[in-house]
């Protein structure tokens, strides 16, 4: 693993959004809090959460399509973000190497262009060279890679299924060849039966074009599945990550341990006989998230350190991070 | 409620050959194409289908709040002896939140944003019994939100349904459902808005109150974890129809149907060893405008057969325990059996 390359690393990545509160006043939502990890070169991160932990804005603020606050993440050894810089790069040479594929895939395709337009627009800025015939038959290589084909291009999104739908977001984000893809979300938006079909799409095409994924989703299934290594985020923080199976079999974090005993297996009598820790309550508002370890209101093992000192991100194990106070008492 | 959980299970509901349609400006959809089942007395029975596949339009017709250009076209709908298709209006009205009542998947778009939850939860309770007075009325509906789980249950009566959360605004829904003391409860992917720490609690929770109050649940839902987990029979619909039925234990470890099979097999499963290749059931979902004219799975089945997209295969016992399914295949087996 060590002789992996590094694609992408994000430092202590921040991202509060501000919220007018009264006159004059401002409170920021702290959706992304001091973030730091790695991405190596042709693998598949995942990263799973439950609504509102940032997992999304982190994917977005990565690509800076949203500016994180501070920071800083470099991409293959470039720094693309600096928080502690005024000026940053211009990302537009950057788009050729870095791609997302959105969630709902109705919403993220513009509903008055044809499907030729909407993936061949980014093929317009970033390869002007492309002309004519030359630029139509790039097209229709795209649809036909994603499993749609060339007659397709002539037609409107609403004229298509959402797994469909989700091809072309697919097509549009592989249009300018990048080495780097964030899916967000996916598949959620998708039917049970055709999850499977964009999920080995979406292998098939890493294999193929040695694509790196960043893989966002809120179904621990999905993400064990595609990954080789899961980050779980909680309240907009980092509380593990490590080797998927590592990270299933052997959680450390006592939010992992609960989130991991709260899926339902699709198998009658091991998800009965199934040792649950259920949660108590909700997950607190990102506006003034607890102090300490953010987890400690819900935490079956808080102590009273937990609700002070926030935990730090330590190493317990060769590629297994976390950041959890009972893990440093040895117990 | 205490009366009849020591009654033999007797049949609650029996639905017999339901066909609903929508007429819709381009064409009918056969949103329900004849469908039959029953359910006995407190036995939880999990609907299962992909999206369009009927299965929220056949619960909106068991309790009468089919829209237009919906319409029931055929077929009965018997509940404890009466068939709930012929009531009218005042009778559905005492039918729905008294015998059988519903919750959602989105408990925001249905808790009224103007009124406070314990007004909601009181209103529930006097609309269908004139004689309650106000004081009965609160003392019953913050039992009923202790019975769900939420603390300070008095001062929650107050509250507006913004100043719940997602998971509490469920357990509101729960209770308002739930406060008339329903034979049958439906419930139209309780869950599937809600994060898994939340879903587990909300699955807990309704295991519990199934257990106390014996009431029969038809569990509608996508994910079929949330039916391993909470469901006794299972009923597997594909555009319209019922294509597999049996109980938990058949559907999961014995299925019979090729759609119920490619399901099971295309799931990503958190507790798989090593990596293993999905197995993607091929295809897109039927079009319910022009549906195939055999069996509606049979452009996308693996096994699909000439007759397949001739005719439309029968329902037929495959096992012990009120199994059928509806495939070409076991009438093939069938006879292939009987030349043996």
């Amino acid at each position: 693993m060590s002789e992996m390359k590094k694609l992408l690393e994000v430092e202590h990545l921040r991202k509060y959004f501000p919220i007018k509160s009264g006159f004059f006043k401002k409170e920021y939502v702290q959706a992304v809090e001091d973030v730091s990890f790695f991405i190596y070169e042709g693998e598949t991160l995942g990263i799973v959460g439950e609504s509102g932990c940032g997992k999304t804005t982190l994917g977005r603020s990565i690509l800076r399509l949203v500016e994180p606050s501070s920071g800083r993440v470099i991409y293959d050894g470039e720094t693309i973000f600096d928080g502690e810089k005024k000026s940053q790069p211009a990302m537009l040479p950057y788009r050729t190497n870095m791609q997302i594929v959105f969630q709902d895939p109705s919403a993220s395709l513009d509903p008055r262009m044809t499907v030729g337009e909407i993936v061949g627009e980014a093929l317009m800025v970033h390869r002007p060279d492309l002309k004519g015939k030359a630029y139509r038959e790039r097209i229709n290589e795209l649809l036909e890679t994603v499993g749609l084909n060339s007659e397709h291009a002539n037609r409107f999104p609403h004229e298509f299924s959402g797994g469909q739908q989700q091809r072309i977001g697919i097509a549009r984000a592989l249009a300018v060849e990048p080495e780097f893809i964030v899916c967000d979300e996916p598949i959620s938006a998708l039917d049970v039966s055709i999850q499977s079909q964009v999920v080995n799409m979406l292998e098939d095409l890493q294999a193929e074009k040695h694509l790196t994924y960043l893989f966002i989703a809120h179904d621990i299934s999905v993400v064990r599945h595609v990954s080789n290594r899961i980050g779980v985020m909680y309240l907009g923080q980092m509380v593990e990550m490590a080797e998927s199976y590592e990270l299933c079999s052997r959680p450390m974090h006592p939010y992992t341990q609960s989130l991991l005993s709260a899926v339902p297996l699709p198998d009658p009598d091991k998800t009965r006989a199934k040792k649950r820790t259920i949660l108590e309550g909700d997950v607190p508002s990102p506006l003034h998230p607890p102090t300490g370890c953010r987890f400690h209101t819900r935490c079956p093992r808080a102590t009273e350190k937990c609700a002070q000192y926030a935990p730090e991100w330590k190493e317990y194990a060769p590629g297994h991070f976390a950041a959890c106070h009972c893990l440093d008492e040895g117990n | 409620m205490e009366n009849n959980t020591m009654k033999a299970a007797e049949k609650l509901l029996e639905v017999k050959d339901l066909k609903v349609s929508f007429y819709t400006p381009v064409g009918e959809v056969k949103a329900v194409d004849g469908i039959s089942y029953d359910l006995k007395e407190h036995e939880v029975m999990g609907i299962v289908g992909e999206s369009g596949s009927g299965k929220s339009v056949e619960a909106y017709s068991i309790i009468g709040l089919l829209q237009s250009p919906g319409k029931v076209i055929g077929g009965s709908i018997v509940f404890d002896g009466e068939n709930v298709l012929e009531y009218d209006e005042e009778k559905m009205r005492q039918f729905r939140g008294n015998k059988v009542s519903m919750i959602f998947q989105n408990p925001m778009t249905c808790l009224n944003p103007v009124y406070t939850v314990g007004n909601q939860l009181m209103e529930a309770l006097t609309c269908h019994n004139r004689e309650i007075g106000r004081k009965e009325a609160w003392d019953r509906a913050v039992e009923m939100l202790k019975l769900v789980g939420i603390n300070n249950a008095e001062k929650r009566m107050a509250q507006y349904p913004h100043e719940f959360s997602g998971g509490m605004r469920q357990r509101a829904m729960i209770a308002m459902a739930l406060i008339c003391s329903p034979k049958l409860l439906i419930a139209d992917e309780p869950t599937t808005a809600l994060d898994v720490t939340i879903q587990a609690q909300i699955l807990e929770l309704m295991k519990d109150i199934q257990k106390k109050t014996g009431m029969a649940i038809i569990f509608i839902t996508h994910n079929l974890g949330v039916v391993a987990e909470i469901c006794d029979r299972v009923s597997v619909m594909y555009a319209g129809q019922i294509v597999e039925q049996g109980s938990v234990q058949d559907i999961f470890y014995s299925p019979a149907h090729p759609y119920t099979r490619g399901l099971l097999r295309s799931m990503p499963r958190v507790d798989e060893l090593e990596h293993e290749r999905l197995i993607p059931i091929e295809g897109t979902p039927v079009d319910l405008l022009n549906p195939p004219a055999g069996c509606a799975f049979g452009p996308r089945c693996e096994n699909c057969m000439k007759i397949c997209l001739a005719h439309r295969p029968p329902l037929l016992d495959v096992g012990e325990d009120r199994h059928v399914s509806a495939c070409w295949l076991h009438v093939k087996e069938m006879k292939e059996a009987q030349q043996e």
